[in-house]
C-alpha cells in the first residue's frame, strides 16, 4: 500500500532521511508490533510507535486507569480515571496517527492464549510488570521464533535487551528461574521514579523501529542498564545459554507451561485467616476499647510522612532486629504496613524470636482507609 | 580492593551505598568479604546452601561469571563486578 498524500507529509522528516525514507517507511506501515501492557512502559512505546507510523499495533492490557499511574503513564489522562486502560490508550493513540490499525486483546496473557494472540505480530514489546507475565511472554516468543523487546524498571533503574532475535539468548538465558515471590518488590510496594519507564520504554520502542527497518545495531547479546540517579548507561554481554530449557540444545520446554506455578504463586483459594492475623475492623474495636497493646508500623519514614494511624510507634521493618528491645515479649503487639506483606514478615520474626502475642493487621494502612478511616489518604 | 556495584533493590542491605569495596582474588571471595561486611546482604544473594541464587547475576567487568571461571573466576583490583538481580516492574 503507497503512503497517501497526508502521510508523506506526515512523516516527511523519516522520508527525507536516506536510513529511512519511502522504503523504510512502507516497511514501518507492513509491520505489525503487539504490546503487552500500557501501563509505565506501554505508555511512551504505544504513543511514539504510532506516530512513527507502524502499521498494526496489538494491546494488551485489561486493567483500569488509576489515580497512582498517572505520574507516568503519560498515554492516559486525568478525565481516564476509572476506565479501561485499554480504551483510553486507543483514544491517545488515534489522535496521535490514525492511520494505524489497532486491535484490542482486552484480556490477561496467559499460556491458553498467549500463542493465539503472538503469532499474528512481527515484534512483541515486553511492557508487563510481573515474573508470570515475562516468563510467559518469552516462551511464547521462543516458540514462536518472534522478537522480545524487553524492558524492566525498578525505582531509578532499568534494563532493556533484545531476545530471542536471530539465534540470540532469550530471558531464560539470562535468568533461569524467578525470585520467589515477595523477596523482589514490584513498582507498587518499592516505587518507581515516574520518568524513568519514559527513558526505558523508548529504548524499547527505538530497537523496535530498528528491527523493522533492519537498521543499526540491535541490542541483542546485550544487556542494557540504566541507572537514573548517576545518569549512567553500562552495558554487559549476555550469552545465549547451551543450557537453557527452552533456547538451549536439549530444549525441555516444548509449550507454554503454568506460570503461576513455575514463579511460585500460590493459587488463589486461600483467604482463610492465618493465625496472627487481625482485622482492620477488630484492631479499631481495640483502640476504641482502650485494650493494653502495643500497635507498630514497620514501614518506612518517607511513608510515615505521607499518613499515619493514630497511636502506632514507628519501627521500619529493617530496623526490628535491632530494636527488638523495644518491644515487651509478654505485651500483645500488632503490626502494620502498607498492604499487609512486610507487617507479615516482621511477626513472623517476632514469632519466631519470643513474641507469642504479635499479630498483623490485614490489608494494612490501605484496609484502615478503606473500612476504618477514609481520611487517612490512600498511596 | 575491586569494587562492587550494588542495585538499588538490595542498596538497603549495604547502608544505601551504590559501590563498594571488598579484597580477593577471585568472585568468591570478593563476595564473602562484601557480606561479612554487610551480613544482611547475604541471604539476598546466596541461597541457604550457600549457592548464589539464580535470579541474580554476578558480572566482572561486562562478562557473566556463568561464562568464565563461574565463582573461582579471578578478580584483581583494577576489576569492577556487578550484582544484576531480576527486576521485572514495567506499569
Amino acid at each position: 500500500m503507497p503512503l497517501s498524500q497526508e502521510e508523506i507529509l506526515r512523516y516527511s522528516r523519516h522520508l527525507i532521511m536516506p536510513e529511512v525514507g519511502m522504503e523504510g517507511q512502507l516497511k514501518l506501515k507492513a509491520a505489525s508490533v503487539l504490546l503487552v501492557g500500557t501501563g509505565g512502559l506501554g505508555a511512551p512505546l504505544a504513543m511514539y510507535l504510532t506516530a512513527a507510523g507502524i502499521g498494526r499495533i496489538g494491546l494488551v492490557d485489561f486493567d483500569v486507569v488509576d489515580h497512582t499511574n498517572l505520574h507516568r503513564q503519560v498515554i492516559h489522562g486525568t478525565k481516564d480515571v476509572g476506565k479501561p486502560k485499554i480504551d483510553s490508550a486507543i483514544e491517545t493513540m488515534h489522535d496521535i496517527n490514525p492511520n494505524v490499525v489497532i486491535d484490542r486483546h482486552e484480556v490477561a496473557l496467559t499460556s491458553e492464549n498467549a500463542l493465539e494472540i503472538i503469532k499474528n505480530y512481527d515484534i512483541v514489546v515486553d511492557g508487563t510488570d510481573n515474573f508470570p507475565t515475562r516468563y510467559l511472554v518469552n516462551d511464547a516468543c521462543v516458540l514462536l521464533g518472534k522478537p522480545n523487546v524487553y524492558g524492566s524498571i525498578f525505582r531509578f533503574e532499568g534494563q532493556a535487551t533484545v531476545f530471542a532475535y536471530e539465534g540470540g539468548p532469550c530471558y531464560r538465558c539470562l535468568y533461569a528461574e524467578p525470585p520467589p515471590p515477595g523477596l523482589v518488590p514490584s513498582c507498587a510496594e518499592g516505587g518507581v521514579l515516574g520518568i524513568l519507564p519514559g527513558v526505558i520504554g523508548l529504548i524499547q520502542a527505538t530497537e523496535t523501529v530498528k528491527l523493522i527497518l533492519g537498521i543499526g545495531e540491535p541490542l541483542k547479546g546485550r544487556l542494557l542498564l540504566y541507572d537514573a540517579l548517576n545518569m549512567k548507561f553500562r552495558e554487559l554481554k549476555l550469552r545465549r545459554n547451551p543450557e537453557c530449557p527452552i533456547c538451549g540444545e536439549h530444549s525441555t520446554i516444548k509449550e507454554l507451561i503454568d506460570y503461576q506455578e513455575f514463579c511460585g504463586i500460590p493459587q488463589k483459594q486461600e483467604e482463610v485467616p492465618v493465625t496472627g492475623d487481625i482485622t482492620v475492623t477488630e484492631v479499631k474495636a481495640k483502640l476504641d476499647r482502650k485494650d493494653d497493646f502495643t500497635f507498630v508500623d514497620v514501614r518506612e519514614p518517607h511513608e510515615w510522612q505521607i499518613c499515619r494511624i493514630e497511636g502506632t510507634t514507628l519501627i521500619p521493618m529493617n530496623d526490628v532486629p535491632k530494636r527488638l528491645g523495644e518491644l515487651d515479649q509478654d505485651a500483645e503487639i500488632v503490626v502494620h504496613c502498607k498492604m499487609g506483606g512486610r507487617s507479615a514478615k516482621v511477626v513472623d520474626f517476632l514469632k519466631a524470636n519470643g513474641y507469642p502475642k504479635a499479630r498483623n493487621m490485614v490489608g494494612g494502612i490501605l484496609e484502615w482507609s478503606a473500612k476504618i478511616d477514609p481520611s487517612v489518604p490512600k498511596y | 580492593m575491586a569494587k562492587v556495584l550494588i542495585p538499588t533493590p538490595l542498596r538497603q542491605y549495604v547502608d544505601k551505598k551504590d559501590v563498594v569495596e571488598a579484597s580477593g582474588a577471585s568472585v568468591a571471595e570478593v563476595l564473602t568479604g562484601v557480606v561479612t561486611a554487610h551480613p544482611s546482604l547475604k541471604k539476598q544473594i546466596y541461597s541457604d546452601e550457600g549457592k548464589l541464587r539464580s535470579f541474580v547475576n554476578v558480572y566482572v567487568n561486562d562478562e557473566d561469571i556463568r561464562y568464565l571461571d563461574k565463582e573461582k573466576t579471578a578478580v584483581t583490583d583494577a576489576d569492577t563486578l556487578s550484582i544484576v538481580p531480576s527486576i521485572a516492574g514495567g506499569r
